[in-house]
């Protein structure tokens, strides 16, 4: 069967004044479709970059990236932009709603982009909002509402185009932790829905609410598997942890 | 695609910083409102010098000529011959003599006033007009017999009769260059508001003969001819041309002892010299465009960086380059759209004021009855002066919306 998601000996290698860094190091990942994984680490670990290259927002330097079949590791960008139209779905920290538009705008903007009509638009945002509870919002501006419903905001924008993976990254980070295991809960639900759910995250509390854990460490991947296992949330040498309590 | 959203979206940020939407939109209204007032302007001159040429007569003609060497040079008598041998295209002819002299009467003196050497064929009765678009008030018009036995007789403008004999001039006389001249007729007023010195109420027609006389020349130098119509002008220039080319031996064009102008011409002279100040003007006035454009270009340019964030959200959700580049330009393109709409508004206004403020000056000067000063821009004007601050918007948001498009959607989305 094939893969949805299928990273091959992936190398992202950035020049930093006269040191280089491997932000990824050979990194090996696949995720099949209706699975729910948190890409875990600490800052430096190589887990943005991840998330960038499998959001097809960047390219690796070496290695292939197969998405839905389809090899995007050579794309330009707005081959890229058309990739990330159809099979992404991003959930931001910062919610990242355009301040001017409203929620329905906000929502519709992936569809916009997609060259669906208006009219369809319309509905396909109104049923998305409807998913995250919050289809009488619509007319509103992002700030009227509360950080927790703006971040639902930008899940019903994250789940209008029908994407193939939501792709959350710290989607829990400006939240408080009650709306933040709310957030979490939501997540967890799309997945049990069918959706493809891939997390990242720093929080090991909120890693372990996926089914599998990936965890990263200088740009290498060194823990893939269930997220019960005693193993995937292990301390590793050297890295820093929130102790935020976990739910 | 997305023109609706960009257009609400430079709509909202207009509104929402009223204060930067003016200073951005202000090269642009000066320039376009500059544009306008001067196209107003000039169109309204333009329609005053058509209104003096319909009301003077489109077929009018005037002929100058010089003497050859020997002195010799056509006839009145040939001229009214060539008249009659050409009906089809001519219809009148009569010398016109400018007599440059100081008119007088008692100890009043008046060296403003224009005096012509006409012959009777100058006004014809039958419609009350003469050949210059004159109408006669009281009294007779110069005849035959003042010509042939060069009376001392003349017809006055309206603003004479009126100044210098208190409204009643008939039979009573006035003196020009110490001679002595009867007012046989007096012209009817032009001015519907005040005569002015050396206006059009200011003349005087006198036999052509008794100027020559006074003068001491032999020879007639200035016609005026009619044509039939405005559109047989031409034919009648060439008729006129080419028996004074038979006359002066100048089939070759190699010498001019003339100069034949229609009133057509004349009026195509003036507006061609007034089109070419006006261009000047616009010009000058197209430099605050492109002010207008930079500025909004600079605008531009800030917003960009203020907006990287929802730049790198839109390409995240899958905004290609040209989404980007073509929501910047359509918020470049409103924003100076709109700025042209101000600066149409804003330029009607002032032409409509200066309309009123000017008009009635530049009518006055003019003297001549009917005429009236219209500084109302053309649809085309408006239209254009619409186009061309769009297309400023357009031109100069291109490389700010370009910029914009070639965000790396990374490092945007990364920017606070």
């Amino acid at each position: 069967m094939e893969h949805l998601i299928e990273l091959k000996n992936v190398y992202k290698i950035y020049q930093m004044g006269s040191e280089t860094v491997h932000a990824l190091d050979g990194v090996d990942l696949t995720i099949d479709q209706g699975e729910f994984v948190a890409i875990v680490g600490s800052s430096g670990s190589g887990k943005s970059t991840a998330m960038n290259i499998i959001g097809c927002l960047d390219v690796p330097t070496s290695g292939t990236y197969r998405l839905g079949g389809v090899d995007v590791s050579t794309m330009d960008d707005d081959q890229q932009a058309e990739i990330r139209n159809k099979m992404l779905g991003f959930i931001f920290q910062q919610y990242n709603l355009i301040p001017k538009l409203t929620v329905l705008e906000n929502v519709e903007l992936p569809l916009l982009y997609a060259g669906v009509d208006s009219g369809e638009r319309r509905e396909r945002a109104l049923r998305s909002l409807e998913r995250v509870g919050l289809r009488d919002k619509g007319k509103n501006l992002p700030s009227q509402l509360s950080g927790g419903q703006q971040q639902r905001v930008s899940i019903a924008r994250a789940l209008a185009g029908t994407p193939s993976v939501i792709l959350a990254d710290e989607p829990t980070g400006a939240l408080d932790s009650r709306t933040g295991r709310d957030v979490l809960k939501f997540l967890k639900q799309l997945n049990r829905e069918g959706d493809t759910v891939v997390l990242i995250t720093h929080d090991n509390s909120i890693a372990v609410k996926a089914d599998r854990i990936v965890r990263l460490q200088d740009g290498k991947i060194i823990y893939d598997g269930d997220s019960r296992d005693p193993r995937a949330v292990v301390q590793p040498h050297g890295e820093d942890e929130d102790e935020e309590v976990g739910a | 695609m997305n023109f609706g959203q960009s257009f609400r979206l430079a709509i909202k940020s207009l509104t929402t910083s009223k204060m930067r939407a003016l200073l951005t939109m202000l090269g642009i209204i000066i320039g376009v409102g500059a544009v306008i007032v001067i196209l107003s302007l000039g169109n309204g001159l333009t329609g005053m010098v058509q209104q003096q040429v319909d009301k003077m007569g489109i077929n009018m003609i005037q002929v100058q000529l010089w003497s050859v060497g020997d002195g010799m040079m056509p006839d009145p008598e040939e001229l009214y011959d060539l008249v009659d041998e050409n009906p089809h295209v001519l219809t009148g002819v009569s010398p016109y003599i400018n007599l440059g002299g100081v008119v007088r009467h008692g100890d009043e003196k008046f060296d403003r006033t224009s005096v012509y050497g006409i012959s009777e064929i100058m006004y014809n009765a039958a419609t009350n007009y003469t050949m210059d678009g004159e109408q006669l008030a009281k009294g007779r018009f110069i005849s035959y017999m003042d010509v042939e036995r060069r009376e001392a007789v003349c017809v006055i403008g309206a603003y004479l009769e009126e100044e210098a004999f208190g409204g009643d001039a008939l039979g009573k006389t006035l003196s020009i260059d110490g001679r002595v001249l009867t007012v046989v007729g007096v012209l009817k007023r032009n001015a519907e508001l005040e005569m002015l010195p050396g206006s059009q109420d200011d003349q005087i027609y006198m036999p052509y003969t008794t100027v020559m006389e006074i003068i001491g020349d032999r020879w007639v130098g200035l016609y005026i001819f009619t044509s039939t119509s405005g559109e047989t002008a031409n034919a009648a220039k060439g008729v006129i041309e080419s028996y004074l080319n038979k006359f002066y031996r100048t089939d070759d064009g190699m010498y001019n002892y003339f100069y034949i102008m229609t009133m057509a011409e004349q009026a195509n002279q003036i507006n061609g010299m007034m089109g070419v100040a006006m261009g000047v003007l616009v010009a000058i006035a197209a430099i605050s465009l492109l002010v207008g454009g930079i500025g909004i270009m600079n605008i531009m340019l800030v917003s960009v960086t203020e907006r990287t964030r929802e730049i790198g959200v839109r390409k995240s959700l899958g905004a290609k380059r040209k989404d980007i580049r073509s929501q910047f330009v359509i918020e470049a393109g409103t924003t100076s759209a709109i700025g042209g709409l101000l600066g149409i508004g804003f330029g009607c206004l002032l032409a409509k004021l200066l309309e009123v403020l000017l008009g009635g000056m530049l009518v006055a000067s003019l003297g001549t009855s009917g005429i009236t000063f219209n500084a109302t821009p053309t649809v085309g004007a408006i239209l254009l002066s619409f186009g061309v601050s769009v297309g400023i918007g357009v031109l100069f948001g291109y490389l700010p919306a370009n910029k914009a498009a070639k965000l790396n959607p990374i490092d945007a989305l990364r920017y606070d």
